[in-house]
């Protein structure tokens, strides 16, 4: 059965209609580039999964069941973590903290429930050496590169065992070696059965890691194959519309 | 996990905790609070080198009463600044929760109905300041200034612009919370010193401030992580009120009468204590102790300019220069931080 799956997704702001009747479905442990050129209607379309706004029209399937989400703690309840293209963390407070913001470990003494720094500090010691990345736990983010930052965003996704993982942009801002590592654990992501959407401008990035590409141009779905049946030059001419549909 | 992996996990933790032992020290000398402190410490060893006043117990007594109404304030303003806020309302709430405190003891109610009547007051104002700020997305300079007006207004309607000074049944026990002593030490510092270490340790092991702090850095961010964004944001100005709805209820105590003018232009004080005590009004920064730090230091130069015979006009201009200086010290700091 398939994690995800979206049929007829529209979505309107105004007169501008940012989707159309996009469908797209996402088998688990399946990692599937979404790809488009600015303004196509990727950010849209992560966002309506994300739970950050409903659709216009169309529905939205998990496991086969429908859903509607209204904020995005309800999509991270049904197993969907998201990796934000700005990384959305807070400069001010630790790695840790911000890998647990939201969702923060707790002790009890009586009725007193206080935060458990130190089992934070080590659950996040743990990820970030899972990850291979050398972000410090007690480290401000605000100090941080863009590679670290990237680990602490995609540290996020490992606390729960999430059943699909949206990256959004996740090797824009970051290192050419910090990509080869993003891209390790996007593919270790895979290995433990996680399926994986990967929305990004790169097309090297998509080819080595994806099974399947889906094009989206001025909110419409134009092609959805699989890897091996496509290129980079067809996904290029279908992003820019030198090709109508494939 | 592989074992070896699992091995490298701990060795990690045990590098940074290591690593932490001498960056807890380096942490606290990298705050304003510490440098402001050093600041005063200096200033109290030439001032009592210099007067024989300053060091008297008589001194020290009214210096402490006198910052520690203007710190309780200051630890609800620095929440509210460490989200990215301001509260002006401050002071006017003092006025009307101290005169609602006033006429519920000179009704014959008494002294938890007069602290009922004071807090919740208090709170009230701020929960409108929350509301309008948090779920209607307003500014906060533009709502507190709002109710910078509006609860001086009705301090006024509420007292009829009388002067309370009977306070029923239980006048002498509400003169000596607030005017009394407790060990040698001012009640309200007893309260001030209460109330930092509440509100360190939910600055630090409370998710109620661990999410301030996440507002402030990133309020976009701390949304998408499923921090009730709105419901934190309302709490912070609700607990500002409540913390001048506390230092009002001492002050009339000790002053033993109440008027509507009661904490005007006390907001001036308290930012300067909080932003003085490392409170950063871009957000995202604060600390408790910063408060009566802060505090300390603005009541201690005024005190010193006063036994300096420095005529008491000129307090305005020391206490706008001390919050600009403040200001561009932090800004100085972040740039060489950078």
């Amino acid at each position: 059965m398939a994690v995800l799956e979206l049929r007829q997704i529209s979505k309107s702001f105004g007169a501008i209609r940012a989707l159309e009747n996009v469908d797209l479905t996402i088998e688990a442990g399946e990692v599937v580039g979404l790809m488009g050129d600015n303004g196509a209607g990727k950010s849209t379309l992560v966002k309506i999964i994300a739970g950050n706004f409903p659709p216009t029209s169309g529905k939205i399937l998990i496991d086969g069941e429908e859903v509607h989400f209204t904020k995005p703690v309800e999509a991270r309840r049904k197993g969907i973590e998201i990796v934000y293209q700005d990384l959305a963390l807070c400069d001010n407070l630790t790695a840790a903290a911000n890998v647990f913001l939201g969702r923060e470990i707790k002790r009890r003494v009586g009725p007193i429930r206080y935060l458990d720094h130190k089992a934070m500090y080590e659950r996040a010691a743990a990820i970030f050496a899972e990850l291979k990345s050398e972000t410090r736990p007690r480290d401000l983010v605000m100090r941080m590169s863009g590679g670290q930052r990237q680990a602490v965003a995609i540290a996020r996704t490992r606390l729960s065992d999430p059943k699909l993982v949206l990256m959004d942009e996740p090797t824009a801002a970051i290192s050419v070696r910090q990509v080869a590592e993003v891209l390790d654990l996007i593919r270790r992501l895979k290995e433990t059965g996680h399926a994986v959407v990967l929305i990004s401008h790169r097309m090297p990035d998509v080819f080595a890691v994806c099974e399947r590409v889906a094009v989206l141009r001025r909110g419409r779905k134009v092609a959805d194959k699989k890897i091996a049946d496509s290129s980079p030059e067809e996904v290029t001419a279908l992003i820019t519309g030198a090709l109508q549909e494939a | 996990m592989s074992e070896s992996a699992e091995r490298r996990s701990v060795a990690d933790i045990a590098d940074v905790t290591g690593l932490q032992t001498e960056k807890g020290f380096r942490r606290i000398i990298n705050t304003q609070p510490f440098w402001v402190l050093v600041a005063l410490v200096l200033i109290c060893i030439l001032m009592g080198s210099i007067s024989d006043t300053f060091l008297s117990e008589r001194n020290l007594f009214t210096t402490t009463r006198n910052f520690a109404f203007m710190a309780i304030v200051a630890l609800g303003m620095t929440t509210v600044i460490v989200t990215g806020g301001i509260d002006l309302s401050v002071g006017s709430i003092m006025g009307l929760s101290g005169i609602m405190a006033g006429i519920t003891l000179a009704a014959g109610y008494p002294v938890w109905a007069g602290l009922a009547a004071c807090l919740l007051s208090a709170m009230a104002a701020g929960a409108v300041n929350g509301f309008l700020i948090a779920y209607l997305r307003m500014s906060p300079f533009v709502v507190t200034l709002g109710m910078l007006a509006i609860a001086r207004s009705l301090a006024l309607v509420i007292s009829n612009n009388r002067m309370f000074y009977e306070f029923g049944p239980d006048q002498a026990l509400f003169i000596a919370i607030g005017g009394g002593s407790t060990f040698g030490v001012a009640n309200p510092f007893w309260v001030l010193i209460i109330l930092t270490l509440v509100f360190a340790w939910l600055y630090r092991y409370s998710t109620w401030g661990r999410y301030v702090f996440a507002i402030g850095g990133n309020s976009e961010a701390a949304k998408l992580s499923g921090v009730p964004v709105e419901r934190v944001l309302m709490s912070v100005y609700v607990v500002s009120g409540l913390t001048a709805g506390i230092a009002a209820f001492l002050m009339v105590g000790w002053l033993g009468s109440v008027t509507n003018a009661l904490g005007q232009t006390y907001e001036l004080q308290v930012i300067a204590a909080s932003v003085i005590g490392g409170a950063n009004l871009m957000g995202g920064v604060g600390y408790a102790v910063g408060a009566p730090i802060g505090a300390a230091l603005v009541e201690v130069i005024r005190n010193s300019l006063l036994l300096a015979g420095v005529d008491p006009y000129w307090q305005g201009t020391f206490l706008g220069a001390f919050i600009i200086l403040a200001v561009l010290l932090e800004k100085v700091r972040g740039r060489r931080g950078e």
